[in-house]
């Protein structure tokens, strides 16, 4: 069984000779390689969980062999931790997915966008690159992708890198078709690309994926996972709930809180997930012990995404921060009911109507918030200092 | 199939002025910030020329027509 983070300790980069000592050599794979892709039914593990194979073709119709490659590791979701391991200790793996797109799709230009502070995802990949021959080496500029929520958003580093400015922008035109400096451009995920460089070796992926166990629970970090492995196993090898857990978020800022008794079993597989109404997304699992409050929770969360926005889009701008301020009033003041009622509403009036899907993940986010935690809301009380002592 | 318009407004370009809420209250509505929530679906036959009035006046040209195809007893 392959999987991503097979090899040496986690410690450090991978160096080529043992990445190649391994796996063997890059695999020379031709235009049929799209075919591969396309089975494999992986899907990027970016956050948004769209087809590959899907994105590979639509860049390859466009391409006149002047197509780029922008391998994502902006990595903004807070809590998400997955991608700066996978490039700190598995660089050689991301570059091999790298090259082989840019063979396969005839792209002049690889770009590494990498979180601003990952400082040692960056240090690592570099390093790696310099190992690298001269012909891939040639291929390849470095941009630091600046630290805020959107900024790993497809439009926004393609928006950064061709104007320097890390804010989505509408589409059409999607990346495929006008990308960076105007060319045919594939925006993937590095873990994405990591599998990438799988399948052209073994015909299929590894079937595992990255997830961060994050919140309450001993060892929280980075776990590499079966399609088998439930939640429940998850949260155990990251030493358990350290409190009686009250709720899982599933997918992170853009997922959905569920009930933990109902999120143990789930297995952490796109396709099951899928078939629960849930998506791995970015792979975060976030775990709400029993003592934390989960109106204020909700409340912190929404005030960060109200701020995340990138303010181009009056309905996610003026709306989030709306909706963060009404939350917050409940969690400061306790619960009234022309708030709750202003929620339900703000909720179905947001969504949809941004150029990205920001306001969307925000609101999806919520909406489950107010159905896990119905009773909390409604019967919310400030949080006295008595209370606390 | 027949071809149908369906309104879109560019979110980044939409700064809220309103005046399309005000020429197809019909279809458009405005949220509590002021900015446009369209109903959803083609445009009837009839509020095509209003509609057609929206779309030029918009004063930062921010509202479109978007064609889209219906397949007939679909």
């Amino acid at each position: 069984m392959n999987s991503l983070l097979a090899g040496p300790p986690l410690t450090g980069p991978e160096s080529l000779a043992s990445h190649a000592g391994r796996l063997g050599p890059m695999p020379a794979v031709g235009a049929r390689f799209i075919d591969t892709l396309v089975q494999s039914r992986i899907a990027g593990r970016g956050g948004a969980g769209f087809p590959a194979g899907t994105k590979w073709q639509a860049v390859a119709t466009h391409s006149r062999g002047d197509a780029v490659v922008l391998v994502n590791g902006a990595e903004g979701e807070p809590q998400s931790k997955k991608d700066r391991l996978l490039m700190s200790t598995r660089p050689h793996l991301v570059l091999d997915g790298a090259f082989i797109a840019a063979r396969v799709l005839r792209a002049r230009r690889v770009i590494l966008y990498i979180g601003e502070r990952h400082r040692a995802a960056r240090a690592a990949m570099l390093q790696a690159l310099a190992e690298r021959n001269e012909t891939e080496r040639r291929l390849v500029s470095e941009h630091a992708a600046p630290a805020r929520y959107v900024a790993g958003a497809e439009s926004a580093a393609i928006h950064f890198i061709t104007e320097g400015v890390a804010t989505p922008t509408t589409m059409p035109p999607y990346p495929f078709e006008r990308g960076v400096d105007g060319k045919p451009t594939l925006v993937q995920n590095v873990e994405t690309l990591a599998q990438v460089a799988l399948i052209a070796r073994y015909g299929e992926p590894s079937g595992t994926s990255l997830v961060t166990i994050a919140g309450g629970v001993p060892r929280p970090g980075v776990l590499e996972v079966e399609s088998t492995t439930t939640i429940a196993d998850a949260v155990s090898l990251a030493g358990g709930a350290s409190d009686q857990a009250r709720a899982v978020l599933v997918g992170g800022y853009f997922g959905r809180w569920m009930e933990a008794r109902d999120a143990w079993p789930l297995r952490l597989d796109q396709g099951s997930l899928r078939s629960h109404g849930l998506a791995l997304g970015c792979g975060v699992i976030g775990v709400l012990p029993a003592g934390r409050c989960p109106v204020c929770e909700t409340a912190g969360i929404m005030r960060y995404l109200a701020g995340e926005s990138s303010a181009q889009c009056g309905p996610c701008f003026f709306g989030l921060r709306a909706l963060a301020d009404a939350c917050t009033r409940i969690a400061e003041h306790g619960t009234n009911r022309d708030d709750l009622q202003r929620l339900d509403r703000w909720t179905e009036d947001v969504r949809g109507r941004g150029a990205c899907r920001h306001p969307d993940g925000a609101v999806i986010f919520l909406q489950s918030a107010l159905q896990t935690f119905g009773r909390e809301f409604a019967g919310h009380r400030p949080h006295s200092a008595a209370e606390a002592a | 199939m027949t071809k149908e318009f369906a309104l879109t407004v560019d979110r980044i370009k939409c700064d809220g002025r309103g005046l399309c809420a005000e020429l197809l209250p019909e279809m458009i509505r405005l949220d509590e910030w002021g900015y446009p929530i369209i109903a959803a679906g083609p445009i009837p036959q009839h509020l095509i020329p209003l509609a057609q009035r929206a779309v030029e006046d918009c004063p930062v040209l921010a509202l479109a027509f978007r064609r889209t195809e219906r397949s007939k007893g679909g």
